[in-house]
């Protein structure tokens, strides 16, 4: 294995965070069993107050569920000398089979973060705690896939051993060879700036009414997720070239390197807070009905809705700005 | 406007010690109004006092706040009743060693998010009306009795609250300060605000301000008066 | 948005007045804190600074380096082998090298002797890395004697001492022209020690070197790459074992800050059982200690960068000197390149401040939940 010192910081913040998680997740098992709010009782404010605790846990998974994906992938770039044919981030998440899989998993438990915080937050404004079951039924869910993440993280870098021979980003995404990485760049570039354009106008559309009007909330969860997606479809397409200047240079982490003034972290930045109002919004309109919860989840929803489209906003400002900007012509 | 049916506070339940501090109290508290709770100590008054200004939750029964029922009310929007309607003065004055009189007086209205020069302006206009502005900038442990004493009036109407209420107000202090409390209650109630002390000090329940004194005795009402 | 600026700020004004008001119970906290991100950062700064210089110094190496291996030792090369390899399509420059190792009994060192593609010294000069002009008090002008193979003596002039910037590499090398470097070794003209060339176009010499084993399948082609690679990897692995090494004081630290935080006196559980009873509310206290950790680590991680910084960039890493120095008697003063990147920052970040956050949340909560009643009762 690798003694990088980055190595060890993520293994142990992760180990640290799954126990955190863990540990809240027993904690609140109590809460499921137990909770009564009309009762007066001792055993109920005591569950009331673990709650707090709770939720403070998740805050801060949250928090640094964000950094240490972002860290993970400076690292895996990094690292990436030490592996034959691997120029960047790309070929060192391809020297074992963990690579990929880790990086979809923490985008996904990001994500699962940012929900359950957004559930946390509208139940906690109601004056009934009526979400309080579905919530910690919820980290449930969320928890193996918590430890799942820090298994395959584990597995990783304990398997990453030098001088690997694999695929550098240039023949890894290239349009020749096959795979995920490469299936994306084989995706011609106009057509998918039309579907990039097309995605992200319809999912400004229904933002924009779910804020004025506070309906849609299904079809704007829909719009976000696919939007997120199609953001990064198009980076991998034709938003890197565009910033590398090279038609055959399609990787996504390139574009976090200081070379490029580390423009990815901003765009990444957009599309993950893009996805995460978004999803935000339809992730709360099944407890639309609960009476408590009348007046705040429109409100709520209607605020995400507004920060979603600001988010993809800005990417889409972004991508137009990339593309004038550079000197590569389609 | 605070209305209590039958109230039941048990501390420690279901262990040896356990402990019926209020038991089956039911009352109705007007607005506007000086109302004083008498009675020796460990008669339950404070545990009283405790409930009316929702800083503790009853074991059993029901508490309504004008027709709002608060009783089990999480505790975020319990928090956000009390420092919008309550302001305390306690037994202690406990006050924050270590901080200003200014401070001090701030301190509650903190959270609340106001712009903190418009705060401070408020807690100088308040002390100015108590008489202590003097001494703002003074650390609260270098105070006298009668100037901690109205610093924590002070505190208790930052938040301009209607139902200030005190537990033993008069415990550390003399005749004389005893009386101009008294006093300062008495501008409270002409100002419409709704009082309500706990006391065993017959300065204070036999006050001519008091609109009406209740009797506890082992956490039960044992008498009305006037 | 106002309204949640204002909260923040009025909570932050209070943290940090009641952080200043119990000095000296955080003053430890903050000396420990700061020790660690210390200790933590001079060994990251200064094995990531070595890292830089040795891809630096590398960038001038050759593509590529043959070696002859006999029973796997390293063998001569006859100059065949040279005119072999200017064959190889794709190869525009071949050159063989003569270098060796001379051990100096009388000041029980190691040198290197080199002969230099270019500006070789004239016969019977040699220049002279500051680390032999040190040890050994030569200056430009003075003699100094070898042993050559067969016992004679054999006496050679310094005209110069190679400059110290260049220390981390030259300390123990001797530039020698080419004859006076086969006299000494013994060795018949046309031998070489190893064979430098550069290859055309960089992404061929992979191929390149596959077209050297099959053509000279004795030789073993070494490319810059890998020695770049290996010499990452060394350096991550030593860096990475003391790292582990520390990891026993990150757990030490961990249980102080805990045993910090939940240590609270009696004083500041009356100071919150206060707030919490005027109107402070759990997730306003909670909000409280957050600040406080997070005033308590910006300054420890502040004070340990940049006292890490000073360190290893400017003290040239002082304290670990006799770690590093070993048995070494040529070892180098060099003045490293201040070079940080935001990368370690952020791993420096994880690796103290996550656990400080960690150890600290269970008896923040503990603290904000102190019940506001039993500040009525006392």
């Amino acid at each position: 294995m690798i003694l990088h010192p980055a190595i060890i910081a993520l293994l142990v913040s992760s180990i640290l965070i799954t126990a955190l998680v863990l540990f809240a997740f027993w904690y609140g098992v109590k809460i499921l069993r137990f909770w009564d709010l009309r009762s007066g009782s001792s055993l109920q404010l005591d569950l009331e107050r673990r709650t707090y605790l709770i939720s403070t846990v998740l805050a801060y998974v949250f928090g640094f569920q964000l950094v240490s994906l972002f860290l993970l992938i400076y690292t895996a770039d990094s690292l990436s000398t030490l592996f034959t044919g691997a120029m960047c981030a790309a070929g060192t998440f391809n020297a074992n089979d963990y690579g990929y899989p880790l990086l979809v998993l923490k985008l996904i438990n990001f994500l699962l973060a940012g929900l359950w915080l957004t559930i946390n937050h509208a139940d906690n404004r109601a004056y009934d705690y009526p979400l309080i079951r579905k919530k910690y039924a919820f980290l449930l869910l969320l928890a193996p896939f918590i430890v799942l993440e820090t298994f395959l993280q584990a597995r990783y870098f304990l398997g990453l051993t030098p001088d690997v021979i694999t695929s550098c980003c240039g023949s890894l995404f290239s349009a020749n060879s096959s795979g995920v990485g490469a299936d994306l760049a084989a995706l011609p570039a106009v057509p998918t700036q039309y579907v990039f354009t097309g995605i992200m106008a319809t999912t400004t559309a229904l933002g924009i009414a779910v804020a004025v009007t506070g309906r849609g909330g299904y079809a704007f969860f829909l719009a976000a997720g696919a939007a997120f997606i199609m953001g990064i479809a198009s980076l991998i397409s034709f938003i890197s070239p565009a910033i590398y200047e090279l038609p055959t240079h399609h990787c996504p982490f390139c574009v976090l390197q200081k070379e490029y003034g580390y423009i990815g972290y901003l765009f990444y930045s957009t599309l993950l807070g893009g996805a995460v109002t978004g999803m935000g919004v339809g992730i709360l309109k099944p407890f639309r009905s609960i009476p408590s919860m009348a007046v705040i989840i429109p409100s709520m929803q209607r605020r995400l809705a507004v920060y979603s489209v600001l988010f993809y906003a800005s990417a889409c400002l972004l991508t137009l700005v990339a593309v004038l900007r550079s000197n590569l012509r389609w | 406007m605070i209305e209590l049916r039958d109230i039941r506070k048990v501390f420690n339940a279901g262990k040896p010690h356990a402990l019926t501090a209020v038991d089956g109290v039911s009352l109705s508290l007007d607005a506007r109004a000086v109302t004083v709770f008498q009675g020796p100590s460990g008669s339950g008054k404070t545990t009283l006092l405790a409930l009316v200004g929702c800083m503790t939750r009853p074991t059993e029964g029901r508490i309504l706040l004008g027709d709002r029922e608060i009783t089990s009310l999480p505790e975020r929007f319990l928090t956000d009743v009390r420092r919008t309607t309550f302001g305390f003065i306690f037994q202690q004055f406990n006050l924050v060693r270590g901080i200003s009189v200014l401070e001090n007086v701030m301190l509650p209205a903190y959270p609340l998010g106001e712009h903190h020069t418009a705060l401070k302006k408020r807690a100088r206009v308040l002390l100015d009306l108590f008489g202590i502005l003097p001494r703002e900038s003074s650390k609260s442990e270098w105070l006298s009795g009668g100037e901690a004493q109205r610093t924590a009036i002070c505190r208790a109407l930052i938040n301009d609250p209607q139902i200030i209420i005190a537990d033993e107000p008069t415990a550390h202090l003399d005749t004389k300060l005893s009386r101009e409390f008294m006093d300062i209650v008495g501008r409270l109630k002409t100002e419409q605000k709704t009082v309500i002390i706990a006391s065993h000090d017959t300065l204070v329940y036999g006050s001519p301000v008091v609109d009406r004194v209740i009797t506890i005795r082992d956490g039960k009402i044992e008498a009305e008066g006037r | 948005m106002g309204n949640w600026f204002e909260r923040q700020r009025n909570i932050i004004d209070f943290t940090l007045s009641s952080l200043f008001r119990r000095k000296g119970k955080n003053l430890s906290l903050l000396l420990v804190y700061t020790l660690l991100v210390f200790l933590l950062a001079s060994v990251m700064f200064f094995t990531h600074a070595l890292r830089k210089e040795a891809s630096l110094v590398l960038q001038g190496a050759p593509e590529m380096v043959v070696q002859r291996m006999a029973a796997g030792r390293h063998e001569l090369v006859p100059e065949r082998y040279i005119n072999a390899i200017s064959g190889i399509r794709g190869v525009s420059a071949v050159r063989g090298r003569l270098w060796g190792y001379y051990y100096d009994a009388f000041m029980s060192a190691n040198y290197t002797l080199l002969v230099p593609g270019s500006d070789a010294p004239a016969p019977g000069y040699i220049s002279i890395g500051s680390g032999i002009a040190r040890s050994r008090l030569a200056a430009p002008g003075d003699l100094i004697s070898f042993r050559s193979y067969d016992g004679e003596p054999m006496v050679l002039m310094v005209q110069e001492v190679l400059s110290s910037g260049s220390e981390l590499v030259s300390s123990d090398l001797i530039l020698i022209s080419e004859q006076d470097f086969l006299k000494l070794f013994g060795m018949s003209p046309g031998m070489f020690t190893d064979i430098v060339l550069t290859v055309r176009n960089s992404k061929e010499v992979a191929t390149v070197a596959g077209k050297v084993l099959t053509l000279l399948p004795d030789t073993r082609p070494i490319m810059k790459s890998e020695i770049l690679r290996t010499y990452d990897t060394i350096f991550d692995w030593r860096s990475g074992i003391i790292v582990v090494i520390l990891s026993s004081a990150v757990l030490a630290f961990i249980i102080f800050a805990w045993d910090k935080a939940s240590g609270l006196s009696s004083e500041e559980r009356k100071e919150i059982g206060i707030l919490k009873a005027i109107g402070w509310e759990t997730s306003d206290v909670l909000l409280m200690k957050f600040w406080e950790g997070a005033a308590v680590s910006l300054t420890s991680f502040l004070a340990g960068v940049l006292l890490a910084y000073v360190h290893v960039f400017f003290t040239s890493v002082m304290l670990f000197e006799p770690v590093l120095k070993g048995w070494s008697t040529l070892y180098p003063s060099f003045k490293l390149i201040p070079f940080i990147s935001p990368y370690q920052v952020a791993t420096l970040f994880f690796l103290t401040v996550v656990p400080y956050t960690v150890a600290t949340i269970v008896p923040s909560w503990r603290a904000a939940t102190i019940d506001p009643d039993s500040v009525m009762r006392s």
